[in-house]
């Protein structure tokens, strides 16, 4: 046998988990991890829809279930309570059999299995080596397009770090000017902020530019706590007859961030191309992971399916939006209470799991010496903030601050 | 008898008792979350299925240089693993590197390869059907001839369809070639304990090759052996010459697993892993797994009694040779068309059955049928 190894010149990678292993590898006892990806109680534990742990349990003991594969485009029921649930019964797509859906491994895996089948669709919608993705600040994203082998990945930005809000008018203008037939991603359009009126104008452009949506809904229902409101951007795209994407993600909406689950939904010209569109699908999903998971998805359509079930986890997502809500009043309150320099309206101001500090970069280093872990770009999770870290971080970012005014 | 899932006698898919067990287990375990899986999956259930395939005295896993992928099935094993060599082996030749494919093989293996970016897939011979067995003299011949490092994919056990796996002896020569020629052993491991009711039977080929010192990839499939199809339960084993590489190896397939699936599903794994952690459960389990492979086993030593005492023209000890799900029952696709249109019984257009759609009750009409297609159909 060889006395070298195959693997010799494979280098190391620590760039996946670069922000949660420095956090992990932090001695102190005041370290706090602002990243999180899943809703959090006070305890810091998973925050509970009871629905979902009630069905669980039904689920394990149902004699009537069984473990056969599910067909390669996964549970109906599951996906075709999560389509209505986005686009809406009512919704023109739907009604027009023009609307199909995918049951995939999460929000990722929704994104994965289209941008990896679009090789085949080379003469449909714009090819792999053509017009680039543009993408949110969604690093996530970033990893999957380029894996697939898209090379002009570009960024555009809805929030102006100078003047901490929404910056409609500098998303629109890089619109105006992206090539023809680019594929935008929408990620969370339910936490961007945007108003009814500026997804009109995007959608206006969009349509004018020949662009693509590919929409990216990790939280429908947690940033106002209604679920049609925060449905209205996809829904106006689609009521405007755009042909598009949507991945959707229940990892935060139903706690089951461990299920992976997911749902790909497809809105096409027509029937006949939707069709053809699912098969290749299909065809990706085959060589990936053959077919969904059974557990997550039944879970979801056992829940959105029974009214009683419905009503108590819709219960539950506003519960979650209050206490997010009451997180982003109370971190304000500290900070004014501290004077902190500068004006902190946008922490509430904005919507959703996840938000902006406003932060600069050198203050976020100032931060993570201070043990306090966020994205360089200055996100943070809303969730991670509780009653036992508040205090440190409300003064760890007054010091940041202050520090470098 | 063309589906690829266990039924019991009845008819009807089983959940095995200790899943079921488990399962409930879990549901009121409240001391569990539901917080994201690493990247690379739940840890007990990665060691253990590694440790199942390579053995408990397995010494490259003492020596450390073992290392596992939590994936979706067998199926996302392969792919993660082929991913990751399309990448990363064979210096810069990466996607020209041959892939090798026995000849027939299950359909899927591909398009995981083909999806995954290699440009060179090949076949190796495998089945003899004059024979109705291995075509140990090509598959030797074949690997011969295979470019150095060329990459080849090798059933385990239990040979799907034609359920014809090497002898040791055979598998041994097998080795001897690849060892030479310094070919790349991927193993598809779908049915350990399921072929024979043992699994270390059934896991003797993987260990023979880790024990000649190969590094290699094992794509392992729970589907079967646990019942679990719709959990979608797999682990891609990696063994190497040492913990530096494995380690390296592994973090490579951290980035590569985050761009397709992010984080595997909890639910298997945590059933698998509360099983095999579990001296009780265990002992339970392996019970199962014997239950559904003598079944099997039975409906194989019965069908051919039957065909043998009707005199069916031909040979038919091959049905009770070949082992595991499957059955190359070497008819040919006049003789399939009339059983499907003429006497209802399902099979592959290739002669393959699935030998679990075969009950005590439907023994008899399936020989008969049989018998009927070969004396009319030649």
């Amino acid at each position: 046998m060889a006395a070298l190894s195959l693997f010799l010149d494979v280098p190391l990678t620590t760039e996946v988990n670069w922000l949660l292993d420095a956090y992990q590898q932090d001695p102190s006892p005041h370290k706090v991890y602002l990243d999180h990806r899943d809703c959090q109680t006070e305890t810091g534990k998973a925050w509970d829809y009871p629905p979902v742990s009630q069905t669980l349990l039904q689920i394990s003991t149902d004699p009537t279930l069984d473990h056969e594969d599910l067909p390669e485009l996964g549970f109906s029921a599951f996906t075709r309570a999560a389509t209505e649930l986005a686009l809406g019964r009512e919704s023109r797509a739907l009604v027009e059999n023009r609307a199909g859906s995918v049951h995939t491994i999460g929000g990722t895996g929704a994104v994965r299995t289209t941008e990896a089948a679009r090789g085949p669709w080379r003469c449909t919608w714009p090819c792999r080596s053509g017009p680039a993705p543009l993408s949110a600040p969604a690093d996530s994203l970033r990893c999957i397009f380029q894996d697939v082998g898209f090379t002009e990945l570009r960024s555009y930005h809805y929030w102006d770090t100078a003047r901490l809000a929404v910056a409609a008018e500098e998303f629109l203008q890089v619109l105006e000017s992206a090539p023809e037939g680019s594929i935008v991603m929408l990620h969370a359009p339910e936490e961007t902020g945007l108003t009814p009126k500026q997804w009109e104008d995007v959608a206006r452009v969009m349509g004018k530019k020949r662009l693509f949506p590919f929409f990216d809904v990790p939280a429908q229902g947690l940033a106002s706590g209604d679920l049609d409101r925060d449905a209205w951007a996809l829904r106006h795209f689609v009521a405007q007859g755009f042909e598009l994407l949507c991945a959707q993600s229940f990892s935060k909406t139903f706690g089951l961030y461990d299920e992976r689950v997911g749902n790909l939904i497809v809105v096409a010209r027509d029937s006949g191309s939707l069709v053809r569109i699912c098969s290749q699908l299909q065809e990706q999903v085959r060589a990936t992971w053959a077919s969904p998971t059974s557990l997550g998805a039944r879970v979801i359509a056992t829940v959105l399916s029974n009214p009683a079930l419905r009503n108590k986890w819709k219960q539950s997502l506003r519960a979650l939006v209050e206490k997010i809500l009451l997180i982003r009043e109370k971190l304000k309150a500290k900070l004014r209470l501290l004077g902190t320099p500068g004006c902190w309206e946008h922490l509430t101001a904005q919507v959703g799991t996840r938000s902006f500090t406003g932060l600069l970069p050198s203050q976020v280093a100032f931060l993570e010496r201070s043990h306090i872990y966020l994205r360089p770009d200055g996100q943070f999770s809303l969730c991670s903030i509780n009653a036992h870290n508040l205090d440190y971080v409300a003064r760890s970012i007054h010091e940041a601050v202050c520090g470098s005014v | 008898f063309s589906l690829a899932a266990y039924r019991t006698d009845e008819g009807q898919p089983w959940v095995l008792p200790v899943v079921k067990k488990v399962e409930q287990k879990i549901a009121s375990d409240a001391s569990l979350n539901h917080e994201y899986l690493p990247i690379l999956g739940l840890p007990e259930f990665r060691a253990n299925a590694s440790r199942i395939a390579l053995g408990e005295d397995s010494r490259a896993i003492k020596e450390n240089r073992v290392g596992g992928v939590q994936c979706l099935g067998g199926t996302g094993a392969l792919r993660i693993g082929a991913e990751f060599l399309r990448r990363w082996y064979n210096g810069t030749n990466n996607t020209a590197t041959p892939v090798y494919i026995s000849s027939p093989s299950w359909e899927n293996h591909n398009s995981v390869f083909m999806n995954s970016g290699f440009e060179d897939i090949r076949t190796y011979r495998y089945w003899d059907a004059a024979k109705r067995g291995l075509d140990l003299e090509g598959l030797l011949q074949d690997m011969e001839a295979a470019p150095e490092f060329s990459i080849i994919v090798l059933h385990a056990c239990a040979h799907n369809p034609t359920g014809t796996d090497p002898s040791p002896e055979q598998w041994k020569q097998i080795a001897a070639v690849m060892k030479r020629r310094f070919l790349f052993p991927f193993f598809d491991s779908a049915y350990q304990g399921f072929a024979s009711g043992c699994l270390d039977r059934d896991a003797w080929a993987v260990r023979y090759f880790v024990s000649e010192g190969f590094e290699l990839f094992c794509a392992q499939s729970f589907s079967k052996n646990f019942g679990l199809y719709n959990e979608r339960v797999g682990n891609l084993t990696v063994v190497g010459k040492d913990a530096d590489n494995v380690q390296r190896v592994l973090s490579q397939m951290e980035k590569i697993v985050r761009a397709i699936w992010s984080n595997p599903p909890s639910q298997g794994a945590r059933v698998v892993a509360t099983t095999l952690t579990s001296p009780q459960l265990f002992a339970e389990w392996k019970d199962n797994v014997k239950t559904m492979a003598d079944r099997v086993l039975l409906m194989r030593s019965e069908l051919r009694a039957r065909l043998q005492a009707l005199g069916t023209p031909g040979t038919w000890n091959h049905i009770t040779e070949q082992i595991g799900m499957f059955s190359f029952t070497g008819l040919n696709p006049k003789q399939v068309e009339f059983l499907i249109k003429e006497k209802h019984i399902y099979l592959m257009a290739s002669g393959r059955i699935n030998m679990c759609g075969l009950t005590t009750k439907n023994l008899d009409y399936v020989a008969s049928s049989i018998h009927e297609a070969v004396t009319r159909f030649q």
